[in-house]
C-alpha cells in the first residue's frame, strides 16, 4: 500500500518536473518561463521528496529529505524574487497580454 | 524498470530541456533561471539516485547542492548587477 | 563588554538558547552518530556558529522569530500547500495546452502587513505559488507578475493577504 502511494508520488513529481522543463522551452518570455520553472521547484520537488519519504519510512533519512524540502521551500522563492527583480531593473520587458481580448481558459 | 529509474529518467530529461533553454538564452536571466532549474533537478536526482543504488547517504550531497544552488544564483546576480563580466564594479572610480 | 550580560535583554537570551537547541538538533539529525566525541564536536560547532552570528548581530526578531506562534504556522503551511497544488495544476494545464492560453499581467497592490517579517512571508508565499512572482516588495506596494489575468485579479486583498496579516500578531 505504502509502496503504491510512494510510487504514485514519485511518478507524479517526475511528471511535474517535466512540465516545468517543457514550460521552460515553450513559454514566450523570461517572466512566463519563471512561472513554469516554479512548478518544478514546488510541486515537482515536493512530490518527489514526499515519495522518497514514504519509501524511507520514519527514519533519519526521512528527516534529511524533509530538510531538503524545507531548504528548497524557504530559499527558492528568494532566488526567484532576486532573479525577477534583477531582470526588471536591467530592463527586460515582460510581454503583457492585450487588455481587450479576454483570456482563454484552458 | 523500477519507479526510481523512471523518476531519474524524467529528471534527466528535465535537465536536458533546461540546458536547451540555457543554450538558447536569449537574456542572461533566462540562462540563470535554467541553471537554477538544473540545480533543483540535480538535487532531486541525487536523492533519487541514492535510493536507486541503496545508498541514501547521497542525501547529504543533495542538501549541500541545494544550498549552493540558491547561493550560486544570488552570487551570479550580484556579479551581473555591475554590468558585464569585465566591469570592475567601481563606477565612480572609473569616471575619474 | 562588562555588564553586557545584564544589559542583554531577556528575549535575546531566550533567542540565543532556542538557536542553540535548534542548531544542535540540526547537527544531531544530520550526523546520525551518537558517539561522545561527535556529540562534543557538535556542541563546539554550534557554540562557534552562535558566537559568529552574535558578532554578526543576526540573532534578532527577524533572524530567529521565536515570537511568532507555532500554532499560526501549523495552520498556515497546510493552507499554503493546498494553494500551491491548486495553482501548480493550473500552470501545468496552461503549459501543456496546445494553444498556450496565457495572459501575462503585471499588477500593483498594497499589502495589509506592516512588519517586514509579515511582508516577507507574504511575498515569499506569492513567489512560492506557481503562476505569480513578487518582483518588487515594499510596505507601500507589491509589484507582482502573474501568468494569467485570473491569477492577477485574485491578488489584492486575497485570503493569503489576510492570513499573513493574522500571522503577524
Amino acid at each position: 500500500m505504502i509502496d503504491v502511494l510512494s510510487a504514485a508520488c514519485l511518478l507524479a513529481g517526475a511528471f511535474f518536473c517535466l512540465v516545468g522543463g517543457i514550460g521552460l522551452i515553450r513559454m514566450p518570455d523570461f517572466y512566463t518561463r519563471m512561472h513554469a520553472a516554479s512548478v518544478t521547484e514546488t510541486l515537482g520537488a515536493g512530490l518527489v521528496l514526499l515519495g522518497l519519504m514514504l519509501e524511507a519510512g520514519p527514519t533519519l533519512i526521512s528527516v534529511k529529505l524533509a530538510m531538503v524540502g524545507l531548504l528548497l521551500f524557504f530559499a527558492s522563492p528568494t532566488a526567484s524574487h532576486a532573479l525577477a527583480r534583477a531582470a526588471l531593473l536591467r530592463g527586460v520587458k515582460p510581454e503583457l497580454a492585450d487588455e481587450e481580448n479576454p483570456s482563454s481558459k484552458p | 524498470m523500477n519507479v526510481f529509474g523512471a523518476a531519474a529518467l524524467a529528471l534527466l530529461v528535465t535537465v536536458a530541456l533546461a540546458l536547451v533553454r540555457a543554450a538558447r538564452g536569449p537574456t542572461v536571466f533566462d540562462r540563470l533561471q535554467a541553471a537554477n532549474t538544473v540545480g533543483t533537478c540535480a538535487m532531486l536526482l541525487l536523492a533519487v539516485l541514492g535510493f536507486l543504488g541503496g545508498r541514501p547517504e547521497f542525501l547529504d550531497l543533495a542538501l549541500v547542492y541545494g544550498l549552493l544552488n540558491v547561493i550560486g544564483v544570488i552570487a551570479v546576480l550580484k556579479f551581473f548587477r555591475n554590468g558585464d563580466l569585465g566591469d570592475p564594479g567601481h563606477a565612480k572610480e572609473k569616471e575619474r | 563588554m562588562q555588564g553586557g550580560l545584564r544589559l542583554y535583554p531577556l528575549m535575546n537570551r531566550l533567542r540565543l538558547l532556542s538557536a542553540f537547541v535548534a542548531l544542535y538538533v540540526f547537527w544531531l539529525l544530520l550526523s546520525g552518530f551518537f558517539t561522545p566525541f561527535l556529540m562534543a564536536a557538535g556542541a563546539g560547532s554550534v557554540v562557534a556558529v552562535l558566537w559568529l552570528s552574535h558578532r554578526m548581530d543576526v540573532i534578532d526578531h527577524e533572524g530567529h522569530p521565536i515570537h511568532l506562534s507555532l500554532r499560526a504556522f501549523l495552520s498556515y503551511w497546510p493552507w499554503l500547500a493546498v494553494e500551491i497544488v491548486k495553482s501548480a495544476w493550473d500552470v501545468t494545464r496552461r503549459v501543456l495546452h496546445p494553444a498556450l492560453p496565457i495572459s501575462p499581467t503585471l499588477v500593483r497592490f498594497r499589502p495589509r502587513q506592516t512588519s517586514p517579517l509579515g511582508l516577507v512571508i507574504h511575498a515569499n508565499s506569492i513567489t512560492l505559488t506557481p503562476g505569480t512572482i513578487a518582483i518588487e516588495v515594499a510596505a507601500e506596494e507589491f509589484l507582482v507578475h502573474a501568468l494569467s489575468r485570473e491569477g492577477a485579479a485574485g491578488l489584492a486583498g486575497s485570503e493569503m493577504d489576510h492570513r499573513c496579516e493574522a500571522l503577524e500578531k
